[in-house]
């Protein structure tokens, strides 16, 4: 059988080349890895080599020959065993080597080359709803969100031998915040380890410990230094299980405090909450209370994927009542109406639906009857309870803590527009950070951040009022 | 801590110079006539497979980024043979070799290269995105050193676990600059773990020669500052390689923690299909490929010390093209993913 060698593409790009030299003759016989030609492009030249063992039987492009269309036969081999004549008059016939826009021989090189993609799939699939909330009527404790997210470790590690809990100051020290406490006692240095300040080099390592089936839970002093490890958190966490075609899994908790803390400036007072909630391959979770704090810790611990879990360094010594109950846990994907009301709809996560609910009181008073929900979950994102909301009460406000473009906020606009916008009888209004780094003196921190006077102005101007 | 066995002599090369005429890290040449030929026979599949993955590519038929690991077989065949089938392995985006040598189908790589759904990743990894669980494989990374804290926690597993397995870590002269990399080996060497940093010195990261991008060139001795042994191993001879590496891993596997194997290599092809390879003169590549070629190396050895004969390599050289032949036929006519799979494997489903 004769083997054709084919101009060959330097590039995905490249559609012809010169063929600048040829270093074999007819006759010569050429081994595997052989080089028997070059070829030049504006941006590269390139020795060609043997793939086939043969003898040369026909070259059909001629030395110094231009344009030549990417997979047009350039010589013809013959196969051991068979006449160099009988493989020169099977040959195709030489295509016109100048003719820049030469067809190439699309029997020869693509007749096994799939067909165009059909571009059929351009919906995503519907989600699957999150599993309905069990409502938690048991007994309750007062506890601060920092004892919640120390008892949800806790719990997970007793049942668990794989989760431990890595990062910096989680052993000795007890945790920067203190949210560690008792771990190291309790689990030993095997379990909860201190690392050196290294977030890029500590995160791939829980990656990769969560590649080899543990379930780490990585603790950042604050979500500000994940920006160190931003490439192993997106590049490696994130997108594995898809590039691996299912086969990898990274079930990794990455948590820690995000946003504004108190008048520590720009470099450690941002929300990151857009830049997670962006990324598909992730969770990305954002608790306000305890109850919060304790439930969806535990389900994130146990989720086979990796999630972000943004804490508040504000809210850790804040007490709310969380169910005693053993086996509480929160769903993922599931916001809460904190507060029921009728003439607005405003939607908030971690610190803000505090402040939120403060606004709810003043709107009381003046007449407004809003309605407030905590979103908890910002990937996946609960559009359903949201829209349910908004043909109830027509008025939307958005409020966090980060900047505007981009945000959030902007992503809720964008969903209303697409789901509830013959109900909406206002623009969605957006309350959030002022699009500034976040400074230090006291009181234009104040001023940069979201108050309850905002969102009470908001609420009031969606209401026409 | 262990003391590093720095090896006194530097016998770096400078851009262009010959290549070392003599191992600086001689093998014990004592191989079996079995070894030699598994050896032959593991490398000439991973030269035969990536000329027919350089050859789909200039047909169109493979996409993307293409980097072929041809000239450097010895170092992922000699390292494999040290290890058992339960210890990890990681590598970058030259990752052909690694996973034909970790005994993964060649069509399902290949398929994966022409971006079929029979490709180890259903077509939705590419060159540089493979994995095999069954075969301890972790990828196929393409971020620049990011495969280094990773097979850093692979190695963590291990010692949680106590299961006495290693991981080998593979990465380029190119990655050895990276920050994380020495995050890594800080933990690596602080905790124990039981990795081997396989520094594959091909002497280019890209086009920029090792010369100038390292501020020093002894590669094997970047692990210093952590107090990591480490030696320099002549990459072009599979017995070198395979010497090292049974003392790197023992000691690793030891629970003496990490070590730094820098494998002197060369790669003929460019650093990708589109490589102008202005940066390097033909001479010194065809030194390489003349006078320093692994194979060339394992099949003399095989006929000098009469191991085996023409007509034996022979027969090896034709199985290793049907096996190729067959994975390259495989690989063109299964289908491509079907449009459902790119909503498929985002996230586990719970």
């Amino acid at each position: 059988m004769s083997i054709p060698v084919l101009m060959p593409a330097l590039s995905p790009t490249m559609t012809e080349g010169k063929l600048a030299k040829w270093h074999v003759k007819v006759g010569d016989v050429v081994k595997s890895g052989q080089v028997i030609c070059e070829i030049e492009t504006d941006k590269a030249t390139m020795e060609v080599e043997a793939v086939d063992e043969g003898t040369v039987a026909q070259i059909l492009v001629e030395e110094s020959a231009e344009g030549v269309a990417v997979n047009t036969p350039i010589c013809i081999l013959a196969a051991e065993g068979e006449s160099v004549a009988d493989a020169a008059k099977s040959a195709p016939a030489a295509a016109p080597a100048t003719a820049p826009k030469a067809e190439a021989p699309a029997a020869v090189a693509r007749a096994a080359a799939p067909a165009a993609p059909r571009v059929t799939a351009a919906a995503p699939p519907a989600t699957p709803a999150p599993a309905a909330e069990p409502e938690w009527k048991g007994k309750t404790v007062h506890i601060t969100v920092r004892e919640a997210l120390r008892d949800a470790m806790a719990e997970e590690m007793r049942k668990d031998g794989q989760v431990f809990l890595m990062g910096e100051e989680v052993a000795q020290y007890q945790g920067a915040y203190k949210i560690s406490q008792g771990l190291l006692e309790e689990f030993g240095e095997r379990r909860v380890i201190d690392t050196p300040i290294t977030e890029h080099g500590f995160t791939g390592l829980g990656v990769g410990a969560a590649f080899g089936g543990l379930k780490p839970i990585v603790e950042f002093m604050t979500f500000n230094f994940a920006m160190q490890a931003m490439d192993q958190i997106i590049n490696s966490a994130s997108k594995t299980h898809y590039m691996s075609g299912g086969q990898m899994t990274c079930p990794i908790v990455f948590r820690g405090p995000n946003g504004a803390a108190a008048r520590v400036a720009a470099q450690h007072s941002q929300c990151y909450a857009s830049w997670y909630a962006h990324c598909p391959g992730l969770r990305v979770l954002a608790p306000w209370s305890a109850a919060d704090a304790k439930g969806l810790l535990k389900a994130a611990i146990r989720d086979p994927n990796p999630v972000i879990f943004l804490e508040n360094e504000i809210l850790y010594g804040q007490s709310f009542d969380v169910p005693e109950d053993p086996d509480f846990i929160l769903p993922i994907g599931k916001a809460k109406i904190e507060r029921a009301g009728k003439d607005v709809t405003i939607v908030a996560f971690s610190i803000m639906v505090g402040k939120a609910l403060n606004a709810a009181e003043e709107l009381a008073k003046q007449g407004i009857d809003a309605e407030v929900i905590n979103l908890r979950s910002l990937r996946p994102f609960d559009t359903e309870t949201i829209v349910n909301s908004v043909k109830k009460t027509n008025r939307l406000v958005s409020v966090e803590e980060g900047w505007p473009f981009a945000g959030i906020g902007a992503e809720l606009a964008a969903q209303m527009m697409e789901h509830a916008f013959d109900w909406l009888d206002a623009p969605v209004k957006r309350v959030h950070g002022v699009d500034v780094p976040l400074p230090y003196a006291a009181n234009l921190e104040r001023m940069a951040l979201p108050q309850p006077a905002n969102i009470v102005e908001a609420a009031r101007a969606v209401c026409n009022r | 801590m262990a003391k590093p066995a720095i090896k006194p002599k530097d016998e770096s090369l400078p851009a262009g110079s010959k290549p070392p005429a003599k191992s600086p890290s001689p093998g014990d040449n004592s191989a079996s006539a079995g070894q030699l030929k598994s050896y032959y026979r593991d490398m000439l599949l991973i030269r035969r497979f990536e000329e027919r993955a350089g050859q789909l590519y200039g047909m169109g038929l493979i996409g993307g980024f293409c980097h072929l690991y041809i000239g450097q077989e010895a170092v992922v065949v000699g390292m494999q043979s040290t290890i058992d089938a339960k210890d990890s392995i990681v590598t970058s985006y030259r990752d052909h070799g690694h996973m034909l040598a970790a005994g993964m189908d060649p069509k399902g790589v290949m398929s994966e290269l022409t971006g079929r759904s029979t490709g180890y990743s259903k077509g939705k990894g590419g060159s540089m995105h493979m994995f095999s669980r069954e075969k301890n494989f972790y990828g196929g990374h393409g971020i620049v050193g990011a495969q280094v804290p990773i097979g850093t926690g692979l190695a963590f597993v291990h010692k949680y676990n106590g299961d006495k397995n290693v991981a080998l870590t593979y990465f380029g002269d190119g990655s050895a600059n990276q920050g994380q990399v020495y995050e890594a080996m800080n933990m690596a060497a602080l905790w124990k773990l039981p990795v081997v940093y396989i520094i594959e010195n091909n002497r280019y990261g890209m086009g920029t020669s090792v010369e100038r991008a390292s501020a020093t060139t002894e590669l094997y001795r970047h692990g210093e500052a952590f107090g990591i042994s480490g030696e320099r191993v002549d990459g072009m001879d599979v017995l070198a390689v395979r010497t090292a590496g049974e003392k790197a891993v023992e000691y690793a596997r030891g629970g003496k923690g990490p070590y730094i194997l820098e494998m002197q290599t060369y790669r003929y092809r460019g650093h990708s299909m589109s490589d102008p390879a202005k940066y390097r003169t033909k001479e010194e590549v065809d030194k390489y490929r003349n006078e320093r070629d692994p194979i060339d190396h394992v099949r003399k050895l095989l006929l000098d010390e009469k191991k085996s004969d023409e007509a034996a390599l022979k027969a090896v050289d034709a199985e290793i093209r049907k096996i190729v032949n067959d994975a390259a036929e495989y690989a063109q006519h299964s289908p491509e993913p079907d449009p459902s799979e790119l909503w498929t494997d985002v996230l586990v489903e719970a």
